[in-house]
């Protein structure tokens, strides 16, 4: 059952690396997150959800460049690995089936009461 | 361009951030600060950035960030002990012949001392069954016999009972006065014989009895028994027992209201099947009641009130007996006695039961001690042939522990090394002591007369267990670990690394004190069957081949005794029938009275052995005179006619004893008269073949409770018990017939002393067996190490025997000093063991001799293989090699 393990805020993230392609590391994450979402992420949550994914191998990383505003510290960068890829379309796929499933009358109830 | 100075964060957050941070994450999560940092202080200032930056550092300090405190270091640990592991397994296995040795040895004393061990839990915790046991007490007394003080009788008198519960009741919770017996229980057709006891109310709830049906009340009713549960099951198999009927001895009728677990074998209460009320046998046996302070035949056991020290309660009881009876008038003689009353602990009773000269003697508890340090011994020798054996290869080892000192080890790591290897073999051979006792537990129960099983449920054995494997550990470590790790690694390496002539001392001393302890264990069996042979041959003064004792169960024996005599001679199996007032192999009855002419008015007797049989005794038992003649056959011949024996005629001083005229007066014996002595026989061996002979009178009047049988020479054994047993069953068939062979009675007196013999023997070999395990390890180590140096002796000229005889000589030496110190200890030890018999061998020298020439031929055995192997080898292999 249990094929994917997806949290939710993993998987912002991992969509979020898809979002920025080849330019996806701690800092650049967080803000583009933050910019989008609109809501706070603190380094170390960013930082545990980046490598509990990686500890899944739904993502990897590479060092980058040294810069000097990073004191001499690399850049690592994300990507998705193909594992990764797989268990986002799971999440999105059991999403929309759920969608599917709600009857419209539901939907609608809901929004009249509100 | 003016290039700013970066500002920085705060140094204590960045450090903190670095030192709690999992090292792979480290520095692109600092560089991600550090930028995130940067921005800030440009666009909002540094305050504010450093604010930001302290409570991401402090958000960040979560676990997934965090570096795995301990385990990162407790990782490396892991795998050097893996890797000291897998060198000393293979250390083992290349070795095969010396880790055989090794562990042979240590399993073979581990298992020694694990079954001493239990051995000693067992007499150690004797009594313990009994949840009171620190509060319950005999009541013994003490006094003053011809100007010494004794203390230590067992039996009562009557009425100090009764002033034990009246006059000092406040001091006890319960008093209970007991006395044993054998009876025939009966259910229906079913029949069985069961040592019982009458007891005082209470018991079950002093002793805490385990009920398995009824409660611990159970005696309170006259007519009530209550059974073990192997007599219920005997009895009842699995039915309710409770309610009834059983007979006893076939007459009197009783209902079983309890049933109790069986007492194990280390309480004194083993063995008891059943339990009657003492009320009872007060109501039955109305003469105890009237029984004065003179007749002393009751044993008294007390539970003192928690609230009083057993001191305290022992102290208040101490004149019990001297203020009832200083106002009565035919007791005045007893006061001379000065009679005493004590309590004897319960957790005493075992190991500490006799005393001497009034002073509470430590006899079976030094016995405990002693074979405590014979487990330690063997134990110690194990240790030491391990020790041995690995600083005699430490050559071998010496390269390896140069490269790892090269390449960095560190002394402490090296003793790791050697410490872990040494628990390795140290844990296997626990096991394989834990299967070697296993399999012999049995065997040994059988051989010590005990019912030992391997505490696995209990915690306390595993600890112990585990403290036993470390202190081994320890023991057979320390010295191969401090000894190798010493080693210089230049001297290694360069290859003039020699073993100093002083490195082998202690291994000598080694060699010396394992066949120290070998050959005084030899010595000590030696003379303890030496001693046991000694007393067997001791002459008895009466035969006690085919001969037969059975107690009369009832009175039908009474009742029928002209017929069962005329019945049993008929068969042609009986040639003589007698009757005696107790066993042939024990004397029933002690007492004073007598005087005699020339009798010393001052001397304060010691009472004789008096012992009352049938005209026929004599000439049942096979006695033999002396001086005199025998009773007379004849009805009321000889009802005032003494024999008396050797030991007697000597207390009495009398130099011709016959026709000589004593006065007895004795108010439990109901006499106060002359008797004439007919005859002197030669002392009959009835007690301890041990002990001298008690002074004995024998006389003919009296009850008599046990018949004797003198079967026909000329017919089996077997075949004449089945001729007797059909006038038995047919005269009184009510009751089984059972009878005891005094000769098997007799052996029985030797038991203790066999079974010490018995151990010292096994011990005895066991040390030998692992002294000559480790010297034959030694020897073929010696020998590998000098192959080069016999090779060029050989080439040179030495014969075999020259070869042999030189690696031979320096074991034999060790030897030699080995014996030169055992025999001087072995002696005293052995001496003081002797002491404690009256009749007693003495220490001769050809044991010594033979032991120390025994443990010389061991060794030149052992040696022998290897030297002569050695010597046999052809030079031009070991000096071919290179």
């Amino acid at each position: 059952m249990k094929k994917y393990q997806l949290g939710e805020f993993e998987e912002v993230v991992i969509l979020t690396i898809g979002v920025l392609y080849n330019d996806a590391y701690g800092v650049s994450i967080k803000k583009e997150i933050e910019n989008r979402l609109s809501r706070n992420v603190s380094m170390g949550a960013l930082h545990t959800a980046l490598k509990r994914l990686e500890d899944k191998g739904y993502i990897r990383s590479h060092d980058g460049e040294i810069t000097e505003e990073r004191a001499g510290r690399p850049k690592k960068y994300f990507e998705i690995t193909a594992l990764g890829k797989k268990a986002m379309e799971y999440t999105r796929n059991t999403r929309e089936d759920l969608w599917r499933s709600i009857p419209k009358v539901a939907l609608q109830v809901k929004i009249a009461s509100s | 361009m003016k290039r700013n100075i970066k500002p920085n964060p705060p140094n204590l957050f960045l450090r903190f951030f670095r030192w709690y941070c999992h090292p792979d994450l480290l520095y692109h999560i600092e560089g991600d600060l550090m930028e995130l940092y940067h921005e800030r202080n440009s666009v909002n200032g540094k305050r504010k950035a450093d604010i930001k930056f302290i409570v991401d550092v402090l958000l960040l300090f979560r676990p997934g960030i965090i570096k795995p405190s301990s385990s990162y270091h407790n990782l490396n640990h892991y795998a050097m002990i893996k890797s000291y592991l897998k060198i000393g397994i293979r250390n083992l296995l290349k070795y095969k012949g010396y880790s055989f040795i090794n562990i042979g040895g240590l399993a073979t004393g581990m298992a020694v001392a694990i079954i001493i061990g239990l051995w000693v839990y067992d007499e150690l915790s004797f009594n313990h069954y009994h949840t009171n046991y620190p509060r319950i007490a005999q009541v013994i007394k003490g006094g003053v016999f011809q100007g010494k003080h004794f203390i230590g009788q067992d039996y009562l008198p009557y009425p100090l009972i009764e002033e034990l519960q009246s006059t000092y009741g406040a001091n006890f919770k319960h008093v209970v006065p007991t006395s044993g017996f054998g009876a025939v229980l009966s259910a229906g057709d079913k029949k069985l014989s069961r040592t019982g006891m009458y007891i005082g109310e209470g018991a079950p709830e002093m002793f805490t009895w385990k009920m398995k049906y009824g409660t611990w009340s159970g005696l309170n009713d006259l007519h009530s028994v209550m059974i073990s549960e192997s007599t219920a099951k005997a009895f009842f198999s699995n039915d309710d027992p409770l309610g009834k009927p059983l007979k006893v001895n076939g007459t009197i009728d009783v209902v079983v209201t309890g049933v109790y677990e069986d007492f194990p074998k280390n309480s004194a209460f083993h063995g008891i099947n059943f339990f009657e009320p003492w009320k009872f046998r007060l109501k039955r046996e109305d003469w105890i009641a009237k029984q004065g302070w003179e007749n002393h035949f009751l044993m008294v056991y007390v539970e003192i009130q928690p609230n009083i020290s057993m001191e305290r309660a022992g102290a208040n009881i101490f004149n019990a007996e001297m203020n009832a009876i200083k106002n009565i008038d035919y007791l005045k003689e007893e006061m001379q006695y000065k009679p005493e009353v004590h309590l004897l602990p319960m957790d005493k009773w075992h190991l500490y039961s006799n005393f001497k000269e009034g002073v509470l003697q430590n006899g079976p508890v030094q016995i405990v001690w002693f074979m405590g340090a014979i487990g330690i011994f063997v134990l110690l020798l194990a240790c030491i042939n391990f020790m041995n054996l690995s600083t005699a290869r430490s050559e071998k080892r010496a390269k390896e522990v140069g490269i790892r000192k090269t390449i960095g080890s560190v002394r402490r790591q090296l003793i790791g090394q050697f410490f872990s290897e040494s628990f390795l073999v140290v844990i296997l051979s626990f096991i394989v002591a834990l299967v070697i006792v296993g399999a012999s537990l049995p065997w040994f129960n059988q051989l010590a007369g005990k019912a030992m099983t391997m505490p696995w449920h209990l915690a306390g054995f595993w600890l112990t267990a585990l403290g036993f494997i470390l202190l081994t550990g320890l023991l057979a470590g320390s010295y191969p670990a401090l000894y190798l790790s010493s080693f210089n690694p230049v001297h290694i390496l360069k290859g003039t690394f020699r073993l100093r002539n002083t490195a082998s001392i202690p291994r000598k001393v080694l060699v010396t004190l394992q066949f120290t302890v070998s050959v005084i264990l030899m010595i000590c069996t030696g003379v303890i069957y030496h001693q046991i042979m000694f007393v067997k041959d001791r002459p008895v003064g009466y035969s006690r081949e085919g001969l037969i004792s059975m107690w009369k169960k009832s009175d039908e024996y009474n009742k029928q005794a002209n017929v069962i005599r005329t019945e049993l001679k008929a068969t042609g199996a009986v040639i003589e029938v007698a009757e005696a007032g107790g066993e042939v192999t024990g004397i029933w009855s002690n007492n004073g009275g007598f005087t005699w002419k020339g009798k010393d008015p001052n001397k304060q007797e010691d009472g004789f052995a008096t012992l009352n049989v049938t005209a026929e005794f004599g000439k049942t038992v096979g006695w033999q005179f002396i001086d005199g003649r025998d009773f007379l056959l004849t009805m009321a011949g000889d009802s005032s006619a003494m024999v008396i024996n050797e030991s007697a005629a000597k207390e009495m001083g009398l130099e011709n004893p016959v026709g000589e005229v004593i006065h007895w007066a004795n108010r439990p014996w109901g006499v106060d008269k002359d008797f004439t002595i007919i005859g002197v026989i030669k002392d009959m061996v009835m007690e301890s073949p041990f002990e001298p002979t008690r002074p004995s009178v024998y006389f003919t009047f009296g009850y008599k409770g046990v018949l004797l049988l003198r079967l026909n020479p000329a017919m089996s054994t077997s075949e004449a018990i089945a001729k007797i047993e059909p006038v038995f069953t047919k005269v009184i068939p009510d009751l089984p017939f059972e009878y005891n062979f005094v000769d098997q009675s007799y052996a029985a007196k030797f038991r203790a002393e066999e079974r010490i013999g018995k151990l010292a023997a096994v011990f005895a070999c066991l040390a030998i067996f692992i002294s000559c395990l480790g010297l034959f390890g030694l020897a073929s180590f010696v020998a590998e190490q000098r192959t080069k140096e016999i090779g060029i002796r050989k080439v040179l000229g030495a014969s075999v025997a020259n070869l042999w005889g030189m690696l031979s000589k320096e074991f034999v030496w060790l030897v030699v000093l080995a014996c030169l110190i055992a025999i001087p200890i072995a002696y005293y030890i052995l001496d003081e063991w002797l002491k404690e018999y009256a009749y007693r061998t003495a220490i001769s020298a050809w044991i010594l001799t033979t032991a120390g020439l025994g443990a010389l031929a061991i060794t030149l055995l052992t040696v022998s293989y290897q030297s002569i192997r050695a010597a046999l080898a052809n030079p031009v292999k070991s000096l071919r090699s290179e």
